[in-house]
């Protein structure tokens, strides 16, 4: 006879993961019965008062641990505490991105080029649907760092990029574009959760167990077959190597960066890379910690690979999403030596570095969008050209994100990789180290090609101009900007607070 | 240590910040105030700087004026000043410059891309991390401004400079910035292994003690990392391509500057970090940074001689005064040393006067290149007798400020290296040459076509250019005051790490 015992949950801990469910059922509903003209305000609302909600429940939960808060399948701990922090702020001034309708089309099912789509335009409808989908996006991103149970992580993993998969097609213009992104990832990413179900095969056939202290136990006890071990860890990490975007899994980034609305570009390109490695973390921290020999090898060979490619291939890039895309997989190759490193402050300064660059990565994508002509977001950098001219504070702040990615002093990413590389040569890895400044002066490269563009270039008159951002976009824009160099210049408060809080619970 | 000392150090720091705010409350239109509030930061700061001097205690050993608050603790990173000898003599040299920069560039900012609200704004901003790059006592925030430094020249090149002067500008910041992650992973390398033996810190005298603990092999490695970045910013040959191009583009101030202050943040950092972070990798090095400074010294003059373009000149003969500096303090006598101080401290001066000078001329006679002058003695008196001095002053003519610096840096050099010393003595001819041939071509002879209604120097200029030629001319007569400051700092910097002066066969005068 089976027994069936009733789970247990510890509400208080996952309040804030239920509280961005319920805004986002909440949008669901208002888009089922709310009139069209009020769903917009009502929507950002919802979302708006669900993230600082549950970012508020997360506050007052910060002290709590327990790996039972739901039957062994989450574990809240000091780093998913900060984890899930870092992805509702960013989320927080990413949604004011979305606020801005002018990124999204007006019918999402109107087919290109129609005269349905046409009339949708001049009706000037709008794709509220975006708020519940990122809701639920986000929903997954803090259940994915959390999560110890392989089944768990699997279903958070899911629920994170379906809804992603769905925004990166809803752009206004350039639509067939951003179609086929959104297709490419759907695909790509469904190719990758498939490795990652078969990793996750593998590692219950090795341990008989899909907890992550489950795993744990087998690989101390060593007793399994380690080829099992060996193809369970590798298949699980190319699904979590596609998603921060690491080479060779890299394929889809620069597509969808470019063809997704920049807006969800923002989001996704942050608080997914947070997420993702979050998750990451916790799994080779807690699982696979004493079976270093085994993964650490071609996991640094990864980092090396994908620093290197990904500062290369920027240089090449014309388009200034694609430029961010593949200065995205560069920081992947950075972020990848934290979770090298496996020491404590590897952990401190993969979550510094993660919220630090985030922040950041927002900031400039909010400023994508503000440069525009009559045909939508002008992404070609030539045509940035002179920027510094026509509107200097644009440009400045463009450039000072540009200069923490580079990591020059007196911003976030300074400290970031000061942090995440004496973390990884701690632990004795020196490849790490010298490829990583050494990559790091190839990125500078392209960065500062931008600035020289946008201050030292006479402006083209092609009818490139920089919109009057709107309130969200500034509020987005400026939060960005503060932390980025408050960050940079008085970072002990935030790194004292993750030192002291950041820890994984076995 | 009383009170009031201790914060002197931030004060100067802080004043040309405070400068800064004030800019930005002014109304773009309102370009005169903009200037004036610019210039009485800086004489102010300079001001604080030369009081900051009297104040200093020559005779106590150890970093004055000492300041330190935990800025990272979790990295052990602290807000920490202080000053010794070398760094305050430094200090002040730069403090004096800005002043002198901004009166004779008075209109400099107008050929620019932005107003001249920014551009005051970028050199005071410049002038508070000039000042926080020597006076550092802690390696990471002395990386810091080594680095944050870097940004408002750029600007200050790219945006206001002229001819090429993005690509120049893009040159300059790449080679510093990959000079500097090179330094980044040094100083990644004495965190971890600061961390491992106990004393998470950067505190440059604890840190003095780090070599005694790592291997050799680690010492070689962290100290390359250092030396890479300041023979780039020096710079040293090979790596002084950039150089030239900055130099040339960049307006005569920013060039002053430039070469003047930025430039010897390399050169003094080899003293501070090298010799005293890893005496012993700085020992198996030597003969190679000697041949380099040597072949330096050298190539700069003979690059010099041919030389069309005025800024370039000036640039290639900086180059070979850099050998010099170079040379002397990898000699690692106390007299080698002092002079390598003293001799950065001249070349402040002696390139201020010849780049300021070459300013004038260029704003007059709308070319740079050499040729296109003569004949200026007849014409500008004031402006060719002033390029005269500031060129003999370049040469080390005795009695001007160089000469005693270059003696003392040939001497300390020679008692250690004495064929290295007897090949940079043909600097000195080749110098003699690349001064003297311009002097010819472009201040005596007839007077070329074109020049002939060329006008003098204005009473701002006499202003700006007076209290630089005083200095060269009362330093070459009577050096004893610096050579006070700077002596005790190098014998510390020369005996704290187990350096020795060899035994003199003849006493050498000082």
């Amino acid at each position: 006879m089976i027994t069936f015992i009733s789970p247990t949950l510890e509400y208080a801990i996952l309040a804030p993961m239920l509280i961005v469910l319920a805004g986002a059922l909440i949008g669901v509903l208002i888009e089922a019965f709310a009139p069209r003209s009020a769903r917009a305000n009502s929507q950002l609302f919802i979302t708006l008062t669900a993230l600082v909600l549950s970012l508020a429940s997360l506050i007052r939960v910060r002290n709590s641990a327990s790996t039972t808060a739901a039957m062994e399948s989450v574990t809240f701990d000091g780093a998913g505490m900060l984890l899930q922090a870092s992805i509702l702020v960013i989320s927080i001034i990413a949604v004011l991105l979305l606020a801005d309708q002018e990124n999204f089309t007006a019918l999402a099912s109107a087919l290109p080029g129609s005269d349905e789509e046409r009339a949708s335009l001049q009706k000037d409808l709008r794709v509220t649907e975006i708020y519940p989908l990122t809701l639920f996006a986000v929903a997954g991103m803090m259940l994915f760092p959390v999560a110890t149970d392989l089944i768990t992580l699997f279903v958070a993993l899911e629920v994170l990029s379906l809804p992603l998969y769905l925004l990166a097609g809803l752009s206004r213009r350039r639509r067939l574009m951003s179609q086929e992104a959104a297709l490419k990832y759907f695909l790509l990413g469904a190719f990758s959760s498939a490795f990652f179900l078969m990793g996750i095969a593998y590692l219950y056939g090795y341990s008989a167990s899909t907890t992550l202290a489950g795993i744990h136990a087998a690989v101390v006890g060593g007793t399994g077959n380690d080829i099992y071990l060996l193809l369970g860890i590798a298949f699980l990490s190319i699904g979590l190597l596609f998603k921060v975007g690491a080479v060779p899994f890299h394929a889809w980034s620069p597509d969808v960066y470019q063809g997704a609305p920049t807006a969800v570009t923002a989001f996704m390109a942050a608080a997914t890379k947070v997420a993702a490695f979050g998750a990451m973390l916790r799994i080779f921290y807690v699982s696979f910690a004493e079976a270093l020999y085994q993964w650490r090898p071609a996991l640094i060979a990864i980092a090396l690979i994908t620093m290197v490619f990904g500062s290369l291939v920027a240089i090449a890039q014309r388009d200034v999403k694609r430029m961010l895309a593949y200065s995205s997989i560069a920081h992947a190759g950075f972020l990848l030596s934290g979770v090298i490193a496996l020491n404590k402050s590897g952990l401190d300064a993969s979550i510094f570095y993660l919220f630090a660059y985030g922040v950041a990565t927002v900031g400039a994508f909010g400023i994508v969008t503000l440069v525009r002509d009559s045909a939508g977001e002008v992404t070609d950098l030539n045509r940035w050209s002179g920027l510094g001219k026509r509107s200097p504070w644009v440009a400045t702040a463009f450039a000072g994100f540009l200069l923490a990615f580079a990591g020059i002093p007196l911003t976030s990413g300074f400290i970031g990789k000061f942090s995440i590389f004496s973390a990884a040569y701690e632990s004795g890895s020196t490849a790490i180290l010298i490829t990583g400044v050494l990559s790091s002066a190839i990125a500078a490269f392209f960065y500062i090609r931008v600035i020289v563009l946008m201050f030292f270039k006479d402006p083209v008159e092609d009818g490139t101009s920089v919109v009057i951002p709107s309130l969200y976009t500034q509020v987005t824009i400026i939060v960005s900007a503060v932390v980025t160099f408050a960050l940079g210049i008085y970072p002990t408060p935030l790194i004292n607070f993750i030192q002291s809080t950041a820890s994984f619970l076995r | 240590m009383n009170l009031a000392n201790m914060n002197w150090l931030t004060l100067s720091m802080l004043l040309p910040l405070l400068g800064t705010a004030a800019l930005a409350f002014i109304p773009k239109g309102n370009v005169l105030l903009t200037k004036q509030i610019a210039l009485a930061t800086t004489v102010l700061v300079a001001v604080v700087g030369i009081l900051m001097t009297i104040n200093f205690d020559f005779n106590t050993p150890g970093f004055q004026f000492v300041e330190s608050r935990p800025w990272i603790p979790a990295f052990g990173i602290n807000y920490a000043l202080g000053v010794d000898g070398i760094a305050l003599v430094l200090i002040l040299m730069s403090v004096l410059l800005t002043p002198i920069v901004v009166i004779a560039g008075w209109n400099e900012s107008e050929g620019g891309r932005w107003s001249a609200k920014t551009f005051y704004s970028l050199i005071l901003v410049l002038e508070t991390m000039m000042i926080g790059v020597f006076a550092s006592t802690d390696v990471f925030l002395f990386y810091v401004f080594f680095e944050a430094m870097l940004v408002p020249v750029y600007f200050l090149i790219g945006g206001f400079g002229s001819g090429e002067r993005a690509a120049a500008a893009v040159k300059f910041l790449l080679y510093s910035l990959f000079g500097g992650l090179l330094m980044l992973a040094s100083i990644v390398g004495i965190f971890v292994m600061s961390t491992r033996y106990g004393n998470r810190t950067f505190d440059i005298t604890t840190l003095a003690g780090l070599h005694t603990v790592i291997t050799p092999m680690m010492e070689n490695v962290l100290f390359l990392g250092f030396f890479i970045a300041f023979a780039i910013k020096a710079p040293l040959w090979p790596m002084h391509t950039w150089l030239p191009d900055a130099a040339k583009s960049a307006t005569p101030g920013t060039s002053v500057l430039l070469l003047g202050v930025l430039d010897k943040v390399g050169t003094f950092g080899m003293i501070r970090y090298c010799l005293t972070l890893f005496p012993e990798a700085s020992k198996t090095f030597t003969p190679l940074i000697i041949t380099l400074a040597v072949i330096s010294i050298l190539y700069g003059a003979f690059l010099a001689i041919g030389a069309k373009d005025i800024k370039r000149l000036i640039a290639y003969t900086s180059i070979s005064h850099f050998g010099f500096i170079t040379m002397g303090i990898f000699a690692m006598t106390t007299q080698g040393l002092s002079g390598a101080t003293l001799y950065m401290f001249n070349h402040g001066f002696s390139t201020a006067a010849l780049f300021l000078v070459a300013g004038f001329m260029i704003l007059r006679r709308k070319s740079s290149t050499i040729s296109d002058f003569g004949g200026l003695q007849r014409v500008t008196p004031i402006m060719a007798w002033s390029f005269f001095i500031a060129g003999l002053s370049s040469l080390a003519l005795p009695g001007l400020s160089s000469f005693v610096s270059e003696f003392l840096v040939l001497v300390g050099t020679f008692t250690r290296y004495p064929v290295a010393a007897v090949i940079a003595t043909f600097g000195i001819v080749l110098a003699a040459l690349y001064i003297l041939i311009p002097v010819q071509r472009a201040l005596h002879g007839p007077t070329t076509p074109g020049n002939e209604n060329l006008p003098d120097l204005t009473l701002r200029e006499k202003v700006a250019i007076a209290p630089v030629i005083a200095i060269i001319v009362a330093l070459g007569f009577y050096p004893s005051p610096l050579l006070n400051i700077i002596n005790p700092a190098a014998t510390t910097v020369i005996s704290q790490q187990g350096f020795t002066d060899p035994a003199p066969t003849n006493s050498e005068g000082k």
